[in-house]
C-alpha cells in the first residue's frame, strides 16, 4: 500500500473551473473520504489521481513517484465505479480475471488470485453468472472483487454505494470497513452523503466548487467546522446559523439579534476585535439548542411545527426577524404547542462562530 | 353481459368465418408470391419441349436433373458461384473490419479534424454508386484491374454507412468500461477486441450480413467490370447463361436455382440478423 | 466528456492512432467516391469527341442545356418517375397487407411469414431471369395465360413494357417490404390498439385511426429510401428490356450506361449522372429533415 500527495493540484475544463490549488495528503493504509455536493470537484479530484484527467496545474505522487506524466495502467490503483463498469458479455470469473489477463499473470497465480478474491467477498457460488444475472448488491461485490484482485497500491472509489437501496448500503459501508481494515488498504473514497463519509473515513476532506474546505477526522469536522459551509454541511438536521451585527455591550463585545444581545466570550470577542470585524453569524447544533423550561431562556421564539421522529423530536421556531432554527430534544420532553411562543438557550460553549463576510470560523 | 349470451354465438360464428377468410386470402396470397419461384424449380426439371408444350406442365412428372449438370459445367454456373463467393465475402469481411476501425476512432479517440472527417464519411453516403460507376470503370481499367477480384472488390470495401452504424453503437459502450479498461492496462486494440466488439455484435453482425446481402446481388459493376468466366459473378453470370442456353430453358431455370441456393442457406442461418441488417441498412437505401 | 486523456505523449499517440484507423477507409472513399463525383463535373463542362484520343473540349453549360433540354432525357426522366411510381406505393400497400395478415399470432403463421419474405432471397438478376423466361413471347408460361402467344411479347410492346418490368420489380422487393412493414407493426404498441377495441372502434377504425397514423413513420421511411433505390434502377431493365421499345424503359441509370458503354459518351452520362445525385440528394435532406422532426415526438 500507498500514500497519495496531492501538491498545488488544479483542472480547468475549457472555461469551467473544476478544482483549484488542491493540496491533500493521503497517509498510507488511511481511508480518506472526499465529500461534498454534486459539481464540487471530488471525482475530478479521484479521475486525476486514477490517471484518467490530466491536472492543468500542480503535482500528485503516489508514495514518493510523481505520476503526473504515467499513464493509468502504469499508477497501480484500482477503481470501483459508480456504475461498477462491470463488462456484461463477461462472467463474474472473466471480469474479476480481466486486470490480471491484462498483465499477464500466469493462469495457476490467476486462477488462485480470483478465488482468494470471491471468498473474500462471498462471490464464489456465483463466479458462472454474468452481471445481468446479479442483484445490485452481487454486482457491487464483483466490482469490488475486481479491484481487489489487483493487490494494488491503492484503491480509488467513486460513489460505489450510491446505487444501492438504502438498507444494503448501511450493511455494504459496514462490509467495507471491515475489507479496509484487513486488507490495511490506502482508499480515497468519494461520496456526496455525509453519513458514509462520517461513518467510514478515517479523515473527511470537503470540497465545495472545487476548493478544499477542510480536512479533519469526522469529529473534528463536526465539532470545528472551519467554516460556514461545512458547517451546513455537515449534521442532519443542519446547523442553526444566525445573522447579527457586533455591539459593545455592558460586559463587552455582544451580538445583536434583533431585541436580543448575545453575549460574545471572551476568546472569541478578542479575536472579532483584532480582525475588526462588524458583522457575525452565530451557529449552534439542533441538538444543543434547548426549549427553556420555564421561559427563562435568551431568544424569544414562535413554534411552526414539531416533527415526531420517534427517538427524538424537531422543534421547528421562528425568530422574530423570520430566521428559522431547529430544536432537537429527546422524545421523552414535552413538545410544545405550535404557534405558541418559546424561549430558547445554548449553552455559550456550545456556539459556533464565522466571520459574517467570508464565514470563516471565527475564534477557536 | 349475461343477457348477451345468444347474441354471443352469432359473433362467435361470425369470428369463425372470419379467421376462415381471412386463412383463405394468405394462403392465396401466398400461392401468388410462391407461384415464381416454384415455376423456376418445375420449369428446370422438364425438357424444353415439355416447358414449350401446351397446355404447359406444372409438375415435373419425369424430373430432367441433367439441366443442373449442364448449367454447372458448361454454363460456368459454379465457377460464377465460386467467384461471387470469394467476392461477397471479400467485401463482408473488409466492410466489417474497415468500419469497425473507422468507428473506433470516431468513437473513442480524439483528433483534431474528428468531426469533419465524419461528416466526410457521411457525406459518402448520399453518392450513390450509380452515379460514379463510369469513372471507377476507368479507374479499374488504368489499375489493369478489369476482369479481376480486386476490380470487383476494391470500391466497396469502405463503407460510410458501416462506420456510421458501429459507431452509434460504440458509442452506447458506457465511458466506465473504457475507463475501467484503461486502468487495468488494457490498450486501445485489445479493448477494442475483448469489450467493444463483443458489446456491438448485434450491430457487428447485422452489418455482416446486410453487407454479404448487397454484395451478392450486385449486377451493375460486375457486368462492366467483367468481360469473361474468369471474374464473372453469378448475378452476370444469369444474364450469360440465358443468352447462351436460349433453346434450353430449362438449363437456365437451373442456372436460376443454383444461384439462389446460397442465398437461401444464408437466410435460413441468419434470419435475425437479416431482419435488424435490413431494417438498419435500408437506412441507406 | 472532453477530456478522455491523459499525459500529452499519450494524447499525441491517440490522435496518430485515430488518423491511421480512418485513414483506409478515406483513401478508398477518395479513390471511389469524390475523385469520380467531382470528374463528373468537370465532365459535364467538357465535350467528349467523337472519337477517342482526341481532347476533350470546354463547353461550359452548353453540353448541360443540350441533354438537360433533349426529348431523350426527358424521356427518360420520364419513364424513371413513373417506374418509381409504378413500383414503390403498390410495394408498400402490398408489404403492408401482408404483414398486416401475417399479424395475429395464429397458427401456422411461421409458414406463411416465411413465403411472404421468402423473395428477399431472390436478386433482381434471379427475379429478372425467370420473369424473362416466363414472359417469352413464344414458350413463356404468363405469355400463354394472357393469351398473347405468337403476338408481340409484353417486353416488347411500348405499352406494357414498364408495367412487366415493375412487376418483376414489385415482386422482387416485397420479401423486403414485408419485413420493414412487419417490424413497424412490431413497434405499434399493442395497448394502443386495445385501448381503442375498449373504446368500441372497429376493425376498420381502428387500423385507418390508430395503427396507420402510427405507422407513419415506416411508411414514410420506406416511401423515400424505395424510391431512392427505384430511382437507381439497372438490373432489370438490363435483363427484360435494354431499355426498349423505343426508350419505353430506358431509365436513367441504364441511359448513363448505353452513353458510356455504347456510345462512349462520359460527358453526356456525367451531366444524367448529375442530375440523378441531385434527386437522391433531395430524397435523402427530405427522409433527414423527417427523421429530426420524429425525434422531436419521441415518447
Amino acid at each position: 500500500m500507498s500514500s497519495i500527495t496531492l501538491t498545488g493540484v488544479g483542472k480547468t475544463f475549457d472555461q469551467t473551473v473544476a478544482v483549484v490549488d488542491l493540496d491533500l495528503a493521503v497517509e498510507d493504509r488511511e481511508l480518506l473520504v472526499l465529500l461534498g455536493p454534486s459539481g464540487c470537484g471530488k471525482s475530478t479530484v479521484l479521475r486525476m489521481i486514477a490517471g484518467l484527467e490530466q491536472p492543468t496545474a500542480g503535482e500528485i505522487r503516489i508514495g514518493d513517484r510523481v505520476v503526473n506524466d504515467v499513464e493509468p495502467k502504469d499508477r497501480d490503483l484500482a477503481m470501483v465505479f459508480q456504475s461498477y463498469a462491470l463488462y456484461p458479455h463477461m462472467t463474474v470469473r472473466a471480469n474479476i480475471e480481466f486486470p490480471l489477463r491484462a498483465r499477464k499473470v500466469p493462469k495457476e497465480q490467476r486462477v488462485a488470485q480470483v478465488h482468494e478474491a470471491a471468498d473474500m467477498l462471498g462471490l464464489t457460488e456465483l463466479l458462472d453468472r454474468k452481471p445481468a444475472q446479479l442483484s445490485g448488491g452481487q454486482r457491487q461485490r464483483v466490482a469490488l472483487a475486481r479491484a481487489v484482485v489487483r493487490r494494488p497500491l491503492a484503491f480509488l472509489m467513486d460513489e460505489p454505494l450510491s446505487n444501492l437501496d438504502a438498507k444494503l448500503r448501511a450493511a455494504t459501508r459496514v462490509e467495507l470497513v471491515d475489507l479496509q481494515r484487513r486488507l490495511q488498504a490506502t482508499v480515497v473514497y468519494v461520496t456526496h452523503d455525509q453519513v458514509e463519509a462520517m461513518t467510514m473515513g478515517h479523515r473527511i476532506a470537503i470540497l465545495d466548487r472545487g476548493l478544499l474546505q477542510q480536512v479533519g477526522s469526522p469529529q473534528d469536522v463536526y465539532d470545528r467546522p472551519a467554516n460556514l459551509f461545512v458547517a451546513r454541511f455537515i449534521g442532519t438536521p443542519p446547523m442553526n446559523t444566525v445573522r447579527g451585527d457586533v455591539e459593545r455591550g455592558d460586559g463587552g463585545l455582544g451580538l445583536r439579534v434583533d431585541a436580543v444581545l448575545l453575549p460574545i466570550p471572551a476568546a472569541t470577542a478578542s479575536a472579532v476585535e483584532a480582525s475588526g470585524l462588524t458583522e457575525l453569524v452565530v451557529g449552534v447544533r439542533p441538538e444543543h439548542l434547548e426549549v427553556a423550561p420555564d421561559g427563562a431562556g435568551v431568544l424569544p421564539a414562535t413554534v411552526e411545527l414539531v416533527e415526531h421522529l420517534g427517538h427524538e423530536q424537531h422543534v421547528v421556531c421562528r425568530l422574530p426577524d423570520g430566521q428559522l432554527v431547529t430544536v432537537r430534544q429527546g422524545s421523552h420532553l414535552p413538545a410544545p404547542a405550535a404557534r405558541s411562543s418559546v424561549r430558547l438557550v445554548a449553552p455559550t460553549e456550545h456556539l459556533h462562530w464565522f466571520d459574517g463576510a467570508t464565514g470563516a470560523r471565527v475564534g477557536s | 353481459m349475461r343477457a348477451e349470451r345468444p347474441a354471443g354465438v352469432a359473433e362467435r360464428r361470425r369470428r369463425r368465418l372470419r379467421l376462415a377468410g381471412r386463412y383463405l386470402l394468405m394462403t392465396g396470397l401466398a400461392l401468388v408470391v410462391l407461384f415464381p419461384i416454384y415455376i423456376t424449380v418445375v420449369n428446370s426439371l422438364l425438357r424444353p419441349d415439355q416447358i414449350a408444350a401446351r397446355p404447359p406442365s406444372l409438375f415435373p412428372t419425369d424430373p430432367q436433373w441433367s439441366s443442373y449438370r449442364i448449367a454447372w459445367t458448361d454454363g460456368h454456373m459454379g465457377r460464377y458461384l465460386l467467384n461471387s463467393a470469394i467476392v461477397t465475402t471479400a467485401i463482408m469481411v473488409g466492410q466489417v473490419v474497415l468500419a469497425i476501425l473507422a468507428a473506433y476512432a470516431f468513437a473513442f479517440l480524439e483528433f483534431p479534424g474528428r468531426g469533419v472527417l465524419f461528416v466526410v464519411f457521411l457525406a459518402t453516403m448520399m453518392v450513390p454508386f450509380e452515379v460514379v460507376f463510369f469513372t471507377n470503370y476507368h479507374t479499374i481499367a488504368d489499375l489493369g484491374l478489369l476482369d479481376t477480384y480486386g476490380g470487383l472488390i476494391l470500391p466497396f470495401l469502405a463503407t460510410g454507412f458501416g462506420a456510421f452504424l458501429l459507431r452509434q453503437a460504440f458509442l452506447t459502450v458506457p465511458r466506465d468500461l473504457r475507463d475501467a479498461a484503461a486502468l487495468d492496462g488494457y490498450g486501445h486494440f485489445r479493448f477494442l477486441w475483448h469489450v467493444a466488439v463483443p458489446l456491438a455484435r448485434p450491430t457487428v453482425a447485422a452489418l455482416g450480413v446486410f453487407a454479404f446481402l448487397s454484395a451478392w446481388g450486385q449486377y451493375l459493376w460486375p457486368l462492366v467490370a467483367t468481360n469473361d468466366e474468369h471474374a464473372r459473378t453469378v448475378q452476370v453470370g444469369l444474364r450469360q447463361l440465358r443468352d447462351t442456353s436460349l433453346d434450353n430453358i430449362n438449363v437456365t431455370f437451373a442456372g436460376v436455382v443454383l444461384a439462389s441456393i446460397p442465398l437461401v442457406l444464408l437466410l435460413l442461418v441468419f434470419q435475425r440478423q437479416l431482419v435488424r441488417g435490413l431494417t438498419a441498412g435500408a437506412v441507406k437505401g | 466528456m472532453s477530456e478522455h486523456v491523459r499525459a500529452p505523449g499519450r494524447r499525441a499517440k491517440d490522435a496518430l492512432l485515430g488518423y491511421a484507423l480512418v485513414a483506409p477507409s478515406l483513401v478508398l472513399f477518395g479513390v471511389f467516391v469524390f475523385y469520380p463525383f467531382g470528374k463528373n463535373f468537370w465532365l459535364a463542362l467538357h465535350r467528349t469527341p467523337p472519337f477517342p484520343g482526341l481532347p476533350k473540349k470546354y463547353v461550359g453549360l452548353d453540353q448541360v442545356g443540350d441533354v438537360l433540354s433533349s426529348p431523350e432525357f426527358q424521356k427518360s426522366l420520364k419513364v424513371t418517375v413513373l417506374f418509381v411510381l409504378y413500383t414503390v406505393p403498390t410495394g408498400i400497400v402490398l408489404g403492408l397487407l401482408l404483414a398486416v395478415l401475417a399479424h395475429r399470432q395464429l397458427k401456422g403463421m411461421t409458414v406463411y411469414r416465411t413465403i411472404f419474405s421468402s423473395t428477399v432471397a431472390t436478386s433482381v438478376a434471379a427475379a429478372s431471369v425467370i420473369f424473362f423466361t416466363l414472359l417469352n413471347p413464344q414458350v413463356g408460361l404468363f405469355t400463354y395465360w394472357l393469351g398473347r402467344s405468337g403476338d408481340l411479347g409484353v417486353l416488347e410492346d411500348p405499352t406494357t413494357a414498364l408495367i412487366a418490368v415493375s412487376i418483376t420489380t414489385i415482386w422482387q422487393t416485397l420479401g423486403l417490404s414485408f419485413i420493414l412493414m412487419s417490424a413497424g407493426l412490431q413497434g405499434v404498441p399493442d395497448d394502443l390498439e386495445e385501448a381503442a377495441a375498449v373504446d368500441g372502434a372497429s376493425a376498420p377504425r381502428r387500423f385507418w385511426h390508430v395503427t396507420l397514423p402510427m405507422l407513419s413513420p415506416t411508411l414514410f421511411f420506406a416511401a423515400v429510401v424505395g424510391s431512392i433505390t427505384a430511382f437507381q434502377a439497372f438490373g432489370q431493365i438490363d435483363l427484360l428490356t435494354e431499355g426498349g421499345p423505343n426508350n419505353e424503359t430506358n431509365v436513367l441509370v441504364y441511359s448513363v450506361y448505353k452513353d458510356v458503354f455504347r456510345y462512349g459518351n462520359d460527358g453526356v452520362a456525367a451531366v444524367k449522372a448529375i442530375a440523378l445525385f441531385f434527386i437522391v440528394l433531395i430524397l435523402t435532406v427530405v427522409q433527414l429533415r423527417f427523421a429530426e422532426r420524429r425525434v422531436s415526438y419521441a415518447r
